[in-house]
């Protein structure tokens, strides 16, 4: 039971989808909404389970007064703030003007976008201190950086403002975005699809089981 | 100074920064001086000297003393903030890929229904913030009416920002644009590509109210909208997953709609292969991305403002990597001709 | 946008926050801590409620509860089991009972795994692979050089590098040469990847310095 219904689940939900994608009507249609329907469920019960996973570590961390555990207060008390504010709001609570907005605009967004901005300074000193021309296949790959990154911006064109149209960074830049990047790109997408092809079916006639865990 | 080492000028460093930073705000906010802007002139020479300094860099580098982490991250921190306050405009050339986007927007009617899903959180909205703003614009303009979703939970509070600052305009003001009538949000649903598969029978299946609960039904813009088939245009703005590759594989080739994007510049080169196979019409890939949709729409914003900072962040990358790699060469040749001596 | 008070509140909380996360530059710090610890808080606690308004409630009960039973869907009851799968995921806090989360867990992957199969194939392997070997001349014979020689690079690049990705037969002889030439297709690409990287963290930096300097110290227009 622990694991024969779960393969069976999974062997029903896949089988749903690949057939409802050939025949869209009925039944296959309405078995695929239900689905959908129970998916965005779970999903966003999925979201809580992670969000209440991380309260019950952090109450375990302050509880054993683990080292940081002071964060784990802050964590705690942040996470609380805004359910607070957000389930006070009620439905609306997202709307202009409402304190869970405030927080979002005020305490939020900063974070996350300055979590993401100092990325820029660590791939600047990685570049300086690792991006090397070693061998021919480096090189190729230094070379197509540099016409990306100088042809993508303004710059690019004053730069090479001396050279013939059709060989200007900017257009160099579009070239090999519209071609190589492309074809790369392109090998790269087909190699993944094939893979998540193959895997999906492991899955659906219950080859592989990993996801299920042990015992 | 190794990283991470304590120095004893922390502190005074510290409290200085803070007093001067105070002095500023009030003095600022009291406007008792103006912004601070640099003339083509000045902005000219501290830029030669930067290259100046960079030289310096590479010299001591070739000395076998390359520059530090926080050294970069200084000259990082100053490529970016100088050119924010320098007078210096830049031509900005028009990629294909934008030019197409455009042109799928133009060949819509007035009038004409565009889904606008949006797809990402604050940590990319330097990005696709100023493309939100330039949609907004062009669709009011057009008379397009805009009915705003995400996949993200983040994304309709990134359109809500970007709507509120367009409404602000007196240009947006005297059009008296109706919340339900001419725009709305519907807000923000779980199961990723789900939400799409269920879309393309009914949307108000997964949205049977809009952002702040009113009732699907209730509001006329989408009163008779029942799926895909009742829009005419789809502009994505996405960050990653879920995004425009869902909104390709189950929305686009499935249902048929015709959709353009705009994507972090991370996103974007792989985006490519849509775009030639015409599963995509345009895309605008990045901040540059966004800059060109300023420039072809003429509605100049923070993209074109900040191309500035960015061709100015962008050289400085190359030539740190251009002054990494000149002494990687002379190091590997030094090493050559020691092996040949000893030979 | 407030006015008065709480609008410098708001802007010094805000650079407040975001000099801590930038703090770390220097080297690591509480001040970093414990902004780090407020973004996790706020983001479980933003995810947390975006997902009962949006969906545990908007989606369950509204459509179970609220919407009058004259405007419901026939099959409206059919919620209860997906209400019931979103239980049985939560009872995995529960360590007696949590392997009955896996039947939740079951019902994601095989509903993505079917999903992505049909997707995935149609999409990024047939509509590619058509897309691949269009006519090099153009539909009408009439395509420009510059389109001629781009026909052709698409063409033997995604021939090349799916050749490189490979790995059953060994690269040797022609098969390895064209394996080569498949990696040099996918270092360009890699270098492309990474000059938009840069732009993009770079957009976001400029992102943030323009927060600083034009909304909060209001130097900069």
């Amino acid at each position: 039971m622990r694991r024969d219904i779960p393969l069976l689940i999974t062997g029903i939900a896949g089988v749903v989808f690949i057939v409802q994608y050939f025949i869209p009507h009925f039944p296959f249609n309405r078995f695929s909404n239900w689905f959908s329907d129970w998916f965005s469920i779970v999903a966003a019960c999925a979201i809580w389970l992670g969000a209440l996973n991380l309260f019950k570590l952090s109450l375990e961390k302050i509880h054993a007064r683990r080292e940081g555990w002071g964060y784990a207060v802050i964590t705690i008390v942040c996470f609380l703030l805004m359910t607070v504010v957000g389930f006070s709001e009620g439905r609306d609570y997202s709307k202009v003007g409402t304190g869970f907005d405030w927080l979002y605009n005020y305490v939020y967004s900063p974070l996350s976008s300055t979590m993401f901005a100092i990325l820029a300074f660590f791939v600047a000193s990685a570049s300086y201190r690792a991006f090397r021309a070693r061998n021919f296949e480096a090189t190729l790959l230094l070379i197509a950086a540099f016409l990306v990154m100088l042809g993508r911006v303004p710059i690019g064109d004053l730069l090479s403002g001396f050279m013939p149209p059709g060989m200007r960074l900017s257009q160099l830049a579009t070239w090999i975005m519209q071609f190589p990047n492309t074809a790369g790109q392109r090998a790269i997408l087909i190699g993944i699809s094939l893979g998540i092809v193959s895997s999906s079916l492991r899955l659906i006639l219950g080859i592989e089981r990993s996801y299920l865990g042990g015992d | 100074m190794e990283h991470g080492a304590k120095s004893r000028y922390e502190i005074p460093v510290l409290i200085a920064v803070v007093t001067l930073t105070l002095v500023i705000y009030v003095a600022r906010h009291a406007e008792w001086f103006g912004y601070l802007q640099l003339s083509a002139g000045l902005s000219l020479i501290l830029m030669l000297l930067v290259a100046g300094s960079l030289i310096w860099i590479l010299i001591r580098t070739l000395d076998g003393n390359p520059a530090g982490r926080r050294m970069v991250f200084l000259y990082v921190a100053v490529a970016v903030v100088l050119p924010l306050s320098m007078q210096l405009t830049q031509k900005i050339e028009v990629t294909p890929e934008v030019n197409q986007l455009y042109r799928g927007l133009q060949a819509l009617p007035h009038g004409a229904k565009v889904l606008a899903t949006f797809d990402y959180d604050p940590g990319s909205a330097a990005e696709l913030q100023p493309m939100a703003e330039t949609f907004f614009k062009y669709a009011f303009d057009r008379g397009f009416k805009v009915i705003i979703m995400g996949l993200w939970p983040q994304g309709p509070a990134q359109a809500n920002m970007a709507l509120t600052k367009v409404l602000s305009e007196e240009r947006y003001k005297v059009k008296s644009l109706r919340y339900g009538v001419d725009y709305v949000n519907l807000g923000f649903q779980s199961g990723n590509e789900f939400v799409i598969q269920r879309m393309g029978g009914e949307f108000k299946s997964m949205f049977p109210t809009d952002y702040n609960g009113t009732p699907y039904d209730s509001l006329p813009i989408i009163r008779n909208v029942k799926n895909f088939s009742n829009i005419d245009y789809s502009f994505n703005l996405s960050a990653g997953y879920p995004g425009t590759k869902e909104w390709v594989l189950v929305g686009v080739d499935q249902f048929g709609f015709k959709m353009g994007a705009g994507n972090t510049a991370v996103q974007t080169t792989g985006m490519y292969p849509y775009l030639r196979s015409g599963q995509l019409i345009g895309i605008l890939g990045g901040m540059s991305g966004a800059a060109e949709f300023e420039e072809i729409t003429k509605y100049r914003g923070k993209g074109t403002k900040f191309m500035l900072s960015q061709s100015f962040s962008h050289v400085v990358v190359v030539v740190f990597i251009i002054i990494g790699n000149v002494a990687y060469i002379m190091f590997e040749r030094g090493r050559a001709t020691e092996k040949k001596k000893k030979a | 946008m407030e006015s008065g008070l709480m609008h410098h509140v708001a802007l010094w909380l805000a650079a407040f926050l975001t000099l801590g996360i930038f703090s770390f530059l220097y080297r690591d710090n509480t001040w970093y801590k414990v902004c780090e610890a407020i973004f996790v808080g706020i983001s479980a606690g933003y995810w947390f409620v975006a997902y009962f308004w949006d969906n545990l409630y908007t989606k369950f009960w509204v459509g179970v509860w609220v919407t009058p039973m004259a405007d419901r869907p026939d099959d409206w009851y059919v919620l209860y089991v997906g209400a019931a799968l979103g239980i049985l995921m939560l009872l995995r806090l529960v360590p007696k009972v949590g392997w009955i989360s896996r039947w939740p867990l079951a019902f994601i992957v095989g509903a993505t795994a079917g999903l992505y199969l049909v997707t995935y194939f149609a999409s990024n392997v047939m509509l590619q692979i058509e897309d691949t070997v269009r006519p090099i001349f153009g539909a009408e014979n009439d395509a420009p050089i510059y389109e001629i020689i781009g026909n052709i690079v698409v063409a033997v690049g995604t021939f090349t590098g799916l050749i490189y990705f490979f790995f059953s037969k060994e690269h040797r002889g022609a098969f390895g040469r064209a394996a080569k030439v498949g990696i040099f297709f996918l270092m360009i690409t890699f270098g492309a990847s990474f000059g938009y990287t840069v732009m993009s963290r770079m957009s976001l930096l400029i992102g943030r310095m323009d927060f600083l300097f034009s909304d909060w110290l209001k130097l900069i227009k």
